[in-house]
């Protein structure tokens, strides 16, 4: 099984958000990166399940700047046997999309792992763009993934449940929770991941069709009403005439 | 021109989220002095309240709804005839599939997850690092894709009815075989996502025996239950109730925390409740910098006292 696991960049779940530049930039001072949970829990975990117990190889990609290699070779470290970098911006989600869908077209990839969604950007859809610049199945929000020959069996998220589907390959997939359990790499896997071939690709020409004009934060609570612990039942009222919530 | 909105139809029902793209779908139109035209799949009864929520037609089409390549078609079709160049959806689970792939199909910028209408050149507002964070984006495509946040616009009532009429679609063969839907609502429990009441509990609460006076304060309230990741991770609860970075994300009117410390992580899908209120014994909790209201004190002496309170208030309204 040839398998290709898209992996981006994201800052550190516990990272200060703050912006440079008049609201223009991401205040990166400070930010510690990581790979994006979903990217890295959930798709690139399952995928090597998949190589560990059917055989194939896994490869990650990325489109971005150098700044991605530590993330990288992260997802090196984990298992992944190589990896390829399209030197570009991420400056929208056409764009990015149109360069996966570029590098993957032609070379036989049987799943395109992809994760549910970044957690800077919260799109969720980059890969559905993926799926249909190739030409693919695409199954969103996936919790279970297994394949038999070519055919895999997918529980996936839909409208107050699940829903379980089968798909052949090849076919794009968004990973959720559920789909793997999240490993943390041992010393032999940093070790060997300096050494696995990373590939640089030139970008394919492609226009952004959006951009951020600016960013901002959302205006900070009034605080915090205490409520007694004696008198907790007030709450009630107050969620009713003053908060007007129930 | 027109605007053309994707409405998911849920067993002859539109969902909240549904009405809210074509409301919101109505007032992009109206800005550009159009018509909004909502297509489902599916039957549905009279216009299915489409029309009230601003859609001057609606087109029915079949079409399997779990197939994004055809419904993606569909959409792209839909729009051609209708000569739309903006096409509205949900960012729910159905706009998250088919959405990305009329953008790839037609070239269009996308902006996922809309909280406001489009300004002056189409720049749209959207929540970001998981709403730590706004981004005003603008798209520069002549085609424009846009998925609106569910419970942040709200719905505008017209008072009007839409005119019906069948759309012709030959979806062809689907490359994606249902096998099984599971519904993990109880019976009338409201998903997750679209609950506007949700009371919620974490570790605080020693053990999955101790669930009943959550169980009970949702049931009197109406609202949906939700916990935080340890305690669905140690089996308490069910996998589909953790909301945060890495589970659901939800936007409710009501908020209630019950022994949740308030991690980032948590208050990451959390933080678009529109009133939060947290029940926690450590005064020093976290959670507490980002509630609307607060009780510290010791969850099994608390809840009582609010349970009783809101059978008293149930009883009077
Ligand atoms: C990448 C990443 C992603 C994550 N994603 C998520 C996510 O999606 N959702 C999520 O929830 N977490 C997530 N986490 C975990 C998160 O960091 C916290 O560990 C978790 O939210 C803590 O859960 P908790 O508040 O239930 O438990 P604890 O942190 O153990 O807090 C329990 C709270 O209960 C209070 N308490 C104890 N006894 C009582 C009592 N008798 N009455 C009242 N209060 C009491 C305590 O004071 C404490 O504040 C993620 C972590 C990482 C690193
Ligand atoms: N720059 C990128 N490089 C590689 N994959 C990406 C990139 N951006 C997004 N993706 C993939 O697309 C998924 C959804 O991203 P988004 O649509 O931005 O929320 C991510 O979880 C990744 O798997």
């Amino acid at each position: 099984m040839k398998i290709l696991v898209c992996i981006s960049k994201a800052p550190d779940t516990t990272s200060k958000i703050a912006f440079t530049d008049g609201g223009s930039k991401f205040d990166e001072n400070g930010v510690q990166f990581i790979v994006n949970p979903y990217d890295e829990w959930y798709a690139l975990v399952r995928a090597l399940e998949l190589k560990e117990t059917i055989g194939g190889t896994v490869t990650i990609l990325s489109v971005g700047g150098t700044d991605y290699e530590p993330i990288i070779r992260k997802a090196l470290a984990i298992g992944a046997d190589e990896a390829v970098r399209i030197d570009a911006a991420e400056s929208d989600s056409l764009y990015v999309a149109k360069q996966i869908a570029a590098y993957a077209n032609g070379k036989g990839f049987d799943i395109i792992f992809c994760g549910k969604e970044t957690i800077n950007f919260n799109g969720s859809i980059v890969p559905g763009m993926v799926a249909e610049l190739l030409d693919l199945p695409f199954v969103s929000l996936a919790n279970k993934l297994n394949v038999n020959g070519n055919t895999a069996t997918i529980e996936r998220e839909v409208a107050g449940g699940e829903e379980v589907i089968e798909v052949n390959t090849p076919f794009v997939v968004s990973a959720a929770k559920g789909m793997a359990e999240q490993r943390i790499p041992n010393m032999r896997g940093i070790m060997a991941a300096r050494t696995k071939p990373l590939e640089v690709v030139p970008a394919a020409a492609a226009e952004a069709a959006t951009s951020v004009k600016s960013y901002s934060l959302p205006p900070a609570k009034s605080g915090c009403k205490y409520i007694d612990a004696e008198n907790a039942g007030s709450l009630i009222q107050l969620l009713h005439e003053e908060a007007k919530a129930i | 021109m027109s605007v053309l909105i994707y409405a998911e139809n849920q067993n002859g029902k539109f969902p909240k989220s549904a009405l809210e793209a074509v409301s919101y779908g109505a007032e992009v139109a109206a800005m550009m002095g159009t018509d909004a035209i909502a297509i489902t799949c599916g039957s549905i009864n009279g216009d299915g309240g489409l029309g009230n929520a601003g859609a001057s037609n609606v087109w029915v089409a079949n079409a399997p709804t779990s197939d994004s390549q055809l419904m993606g078609k569909l959409i792209v079709a839909a729009a051609a005839k209708a000569n739309a160049n903006v096409i509205i959806f949900s960012h729910d689970v159905a706009g998250k599939m088919v959405a990305p792939r009329v953008a790839a199909r037609l070239d269009a910028g996308l902006v996922p997850g809309a909280t406001a209408l489009p300004g002056a050149d189409f720049v749209v507002r959207k929540n970001v690092f998981s709403g730590k964070a706004i981004a005003d984006v603008a798209i520069h495509t002549t085609n424009k894709v846009i998925t609106v946040l569910p419970n942040s616009l709200g719905v505008k009532n017209t008072g009007a009815t839409a005119a019906v009429e069948a759309f012709a679609f030959d979806a062809g063969a689907s490359r994606i075989t249902v096998k099984e839907v599971k519904s993990e609502n109880k019976d009338g429990e409201i998903p997750l996502p679209e609950a506007e009441l949700v009371v919620s509990a974490g570790r605080g609460m020693k053990g999955p025996e101790h669930w009943g006076p959550i169980e009970e304060l949702a049931k009197i309230l109406g609202a949906t239950t939700a916990c935080s990741r340890p305690v669905s991770d140690i089996g308490w609860r069910p996998h589909h109730e953790h909301v945060g970075q890495t589970g659901v994300t939800i936007r409710p009117n009501l908020y209630i925390a019950v022994g949740i410390s308030g991690a980032i992580q948590h208050l990451a899908g959390v933080n678009g409740s529109k009133i939060i209120v947290v029940i926690n014994k450590d005064p020093e909790a976290p959670f507490f910098k980002a509630a609307d209201y607060g009780i510290v004190g010791d969850a099994f002496e608390v809840l009582p006292k609010i349970i009783e309170a809101a059978k008293a208030f149930k009883a009077a309204h």
